[in-house]
């Protein structure tokens, strides 16, 4: 249940702004793959063209291929609605339905595409608040609502619900960034575990984080302010960190700017 | 159906159709629901731009032919007789009554009511300002046959000997001469529609007020400003656009006000002579309509009255696009 | 939402209690030598502005009092009789005490319902499109003649159902006219309500779903508008209270009728408004003023009922973060 992408050349526009350039690279399937950067490298841009969640945003779209095994992505007869059921997203912060329980909001991506057998969904919603860690602390309140839950579980709620549609990618846009220490260890556990069953792309400020979790890291970077992002390069965490080829990623890990 | 395997149970959608626009927001698809459900957001839309856009064709082609049949001059005749063998209308006497109880509206209701406003968001204490917030909303909510009807009974023989005052002290200046009418003067209805529109003027003043930045209050008292002196050089510059975006609105409702005018007013005798006096009578644009709906007895007379609403029409309309423009601004600045 | 997400601040960036930055133009040592010795003049002037302030509020609160403690005063007790809730007023003229409001009543609530049925449907559609779809110029264009719309006096909106229903398809004036004048009046407190509770859902619940590979049509109908739910239902309440109180169309195209009358499609038709119109040129004779209060009376319960449930709805209905 992992795939593999595979991005060519990709440019990422919104309007006639150019935010990425000329990306290619290669998510491995069953990995954790980390994008480092510094604020406005696009490396978040580029995440969600991984999905086509740049297209919800007017003006944005894209040049270049991006193939999750042998599909295009962006091939005119490709459904972006199916494209974000299989490649499901995190983002930076938690953002259950509010007016939803537990148990609704990790229902909600099959509800909202018509799967009403209760039976199904018990099994879902059981499976996935287990494969989110969360299960136990929520067995007992499945109704309440999802808001009245701590910022981390509220994260860890929002992993159920996108497993729940059992994607084949899970992209990870910063999630760690408004939580607490303890709750950040938690999540980081999770893509642990989870990176058994799925491809995952984070994207993350916090260095120590892309190493602690990540099997693979990509760097990316802009010359300036105005000018488009561009990946600088990409390969083994360990590598990435101790032994970068580039000029910039060393000055970057070393924190020397950034 | 697209070929991505594995998908979750719920994929049951039908497919994509390939038709999707190369650009912009393509979170809607080519699909059933979202065809129907945009198509049928995108028709509603439309159908209000049609409908306003249907009541000024509606206005003009029916006034026209009433128009061009009129022996009178529209604008500067004061003789309304639309009925006969030759009809014969103008709305001097309309326009003036309904800009001059408007005006005077808008000189009482503008200055209280931003007064109101700041003391709501910037002198009442914590506790009383949403209360007081809710009082002055309640002022709106209150019908306007009952404004006609509280200033026919209740308020009408209170104010008389206040206007009695005025004439006795100021009335040797044109605007306050006596002219033997009491009660429904054009005075009068300033005032009742000043209390009418001002909940409009406060409640988005208040608003504006409101979203002042804290930076810049605190900025003022910071420097050894009163409170006066903080809202004089930090609230009320911010707020500006949106007070006169404020009056603006409230000054189309006063315009347009109906009913409660068609309670107070005092029609004026046919060939009574003009006077600049604000004790005077004389109907407005919409009390006139009003108070002879029975008589649309044939398209000529009606198209005359049609004639009519639609200066009220034109009027009001100027008067909005105005506060929309001033809205517009504002957002350009702070946006 | 800014264009690429990626601008954002990090948190830890985020200096705590940024310095600041006075607004330009600030007197600087005249201001600091005032400072300590506080000018008389300033401290009255500032004293001035409080008291103006708090008299402007109690000057508005003057008629307010004053038209609620007429209208309950003098209303209060028709309210009380046998009939008023059940009756009609056939056969009672001006100079007859009494009579009951039940036909007005539920004409105004009749008609009021039926201009929700029509503009409720059209306001919110309107707008979805002008939060969720619209775009460039359509959007403008329509947000543009809503406010025109806002702004149509109500006798205006009349005129013109008259032009076309009576003028140019020669039907007679009826109830139903008189609830499409409303409507015109209804749409744009509608949209412009709705249009505030859709932008106040959070674009981060609509990218969940989309996320979740959901199409966008039932992310807005089940996401957007489920989680507006509450605003909107409130704003169609005030929208409907507002209408209630119109009298401006009913008088030129819905007759007064002292009778029982259901059929919105044909006839004369009942309601307060008109009910308190009827008596306007007796207002002299006490039974004529009466009937008046008591049906002013009844037409503001219904308004602030209106208001009072929307309020609640709002207030429990909100979504608590």
């Amino acid at each position: 249940m992992a795939k593999r992408i595979d991005v060519t050349d990709l440019n990422v526009y919104y309007g006639g702004f150019k935010a990425v350039e000329g990306v290619s690279m290669t998510v491995e399937p069953r990995s954790v793959t980390a994008f480092i950067g510094p604020s406005g490298c696009g490396k978040s841009t580029f995440l969600r063209t991984l999905n086509r969640m740049h297209e919800v945003i007017p003006g944005g779209r894209v040049e270049g291929k991006v193939m999750l095994d042998d599909q295009d992505l962006y091939a005119s007869s490709m459904d972006p609605v199916t494209v974000r059921r299989t490649i499901g997203m995190v983002f930076q912060r938690p953002n259950p339905f509010p007016t939803m329980s537990i148990y609704d909001n990790v229902a909600a991506g099959l509800r909202l595409n018509g799967v009403k057998n209760k039976k199904t969904l018990d099994g879902i919603v059981e499976t996935s608040l287990k494969g989110a860690n969360l299960w136990n602390e929520v067995k007992d309140r499945l109704n309440k609502p999802g808001a009245g839950l701590s910022g981390g579980q509220q994260q860890r709620l929002c992993i159920a619900r996108a497993i729940a549609v059992q994607p084949q990618v899970l992209l990870m846009d910063e999630p760690c960034s408004a939580l607490d220490p303890i709750s950040t260890l938690a999540i980081e556990d999770l893509i642990n575990e989870l990176k058994n069953e799925f491809t995952i792309v984070i994207v993350t400020h916090n260095m120590q984080q892309a190493a602690r979790v990540s099997d693979r890291t990509a760097f990316f970077n802009l010359k300036a302010t105005g000018e488009p992002g561009r990946l600088v390069e990409i390969g083994d965490t360990t590598r990435i960190f101790n032994n970068p080829t580039e000029q910039a990623t060393e000055d970057y890990i070393s924190g020397r700017f950034g | 159906m697209s070929t991505v395997t594995g998908v979750s149970a719920a994929d049951q959608a039908p497919g994509p159709d390939g038709k999707q626009p190369l650009q912009g927001d393509r979170a809607s698809t080519g699909r059933f629901g979202d065809r129907l459900f945009g198509g049928a957001a995108t028709v509603s839309g439309v159908v209000v731009i049609a409908l306003v856009s249907l009541i000024a064709v509606f206005l003009v082609v029916q006034a026209v032919p009433a128009l061009m049949n009129n022996s009178e001059s529209f604008f500067t005749s004061r003789v309304w007789a639309p009925g006969g063998e030759k009809p014969a209308f103008g709305i001097l006497e309309f326009l003036w009554t309904t800009v001059t109880a408007s005006t005077i509206a808008m000189l009482v209701a503008v200055p209280v009511g931003v007064a109101v406003a700041l003391f709501i968001t910037q002198y009442a204490p914590t506790w009383m300002r949403r209360p007081a917030a809710g009082l002055v909303d309640l002022l709106a909510a209150v019908p306007s046959i009952v404004y006609g009807l509280w200033g026919l009974i209740a308020f009408a023989p209170v104010f008389k000997p206040v206007q009695g005052w005025i004439e006795s002290a100021l009335g040797w200046f044109p605007l306050f001469a006596p002219t033997g009418i009491s009660g429904g003067t054009i005075f009068f209805i300033g005032i009742v529609l000043a209390i009418m529109v001002l909940p409009i003027v406060t409640a988005l003043s208040r608003e504006v007020f409101d979203q002042t930045p804290i930076a810049h209050k605190e900025g003022a008292l910071a420097l050894g400003a009163t409170q006066w002196e903080m809202i004089r050089t930090a609230v009320l510059p911010f707020g500006r656009p949106g007070v006169i975006s404020a009056s603006m609105l409230a000054l189309g409702r006063a315009l347009g006000e109906t009913i409660a005018v068609t309670f107070l007013v005092s029609a004026l005798s046919d060939g009574s002579p003009w006077t600049w006096s604000l004790f005077n009578g004389g109907e407005t644009f919409a009390s006139k309509i009003a108070n002879n709906a029975a008589e649309f007895s044939n398209p000529g007379k009606t198209g005359a009255y049609i004639a009519a609403g639609l200066v009220l029409f034109v009027l009001t309309f100027v008067v909005n696009s105005i506060a929309r423009v001033v809205i517009e601004r504002r957002k350009a600045f702070t946006e | 939402m800014s264009t690429a997400t990626d601008r954002r601040v990090p948190d830890d960036q985020v200096a705590p209690g940024e310095p600041v930055t006075p607004p330009g133009g600030r007197p600087g040592r005249d201001a600091l030598s005032e400072m300590s010795h506080p000018h008389r003049g300033r401290m009255a002037k500032d004293v001035v502005a409080r008291i103006v302030m708090w008299a402007a509020f109690a000057l508005a609160m003057v008629p307010l009092v004053w038209i609620l403690g007429t209208v309950i005063g003098k209303g209060f007790h028709m309210l009380t009789t046998a009939t008023w809730w059940t009756g009609n007023q056939r056969n009672i003229n001006s100079d007859d005490f009494g009579g009951g409001a039940r036909h007005a009543i539920e004409g105004t609530l009749t008609m009021v319902g039926f201009t929700a049925l029509i503009a409720v449907p059209i306001g919110i559609l309107t707008a979805v499109y002008l939060v969720e779809y619209g775009r460039g110029r359509l959007a403008k264009a329509i947000s543009f003649t809503v406010d025109i719309l806002s702004g149509v006096p109500s006798i205006v909106a009349a005129l013109f159902i008259y032009a076309v229903w009576v003028t140019t398809f020669g039907l007679g004036r009826s109830g139903f006219a008189a609830a499409l004048a409303l409507v015109l009046l209804m749409i744009p407190v509608v949209v412009r309500s709705t249009e505030e509770m859709l932008k106040l859902v959070p674009n981060e619940l609509r990218e969940a779903a989309y996320a979740l590979g959901v199409p966008k049509w039932v992310t807005v109908v089940k996401v957007v508008l489920r989680t507006a739910f509450s605003g909107i239902v409130t704003g169609v309440l005030l929208g409907i209270a507002r209408v209630m109180g119109e009298t401006a169309p009913l008088l030129i195209l819905a007759p007064y009728t002292k009778n029982f009358q259901r059929d919105l499609f044909n006839g004369n038709f009942p309601t307060l408004p008109m009910m308190i119109n009827q008596d306007r040129g007796d207002f002299a004779l006490s039974t004529a003023a009466e009937r008046m209060w008591g049906a002013a009376l009844t037409l503001i319960i219904l308004v602030l009922l209106l208001n009072v449930i929307g309020r609640v709805i709002a207030h429990f209905g909100s979504v608590k973060k």
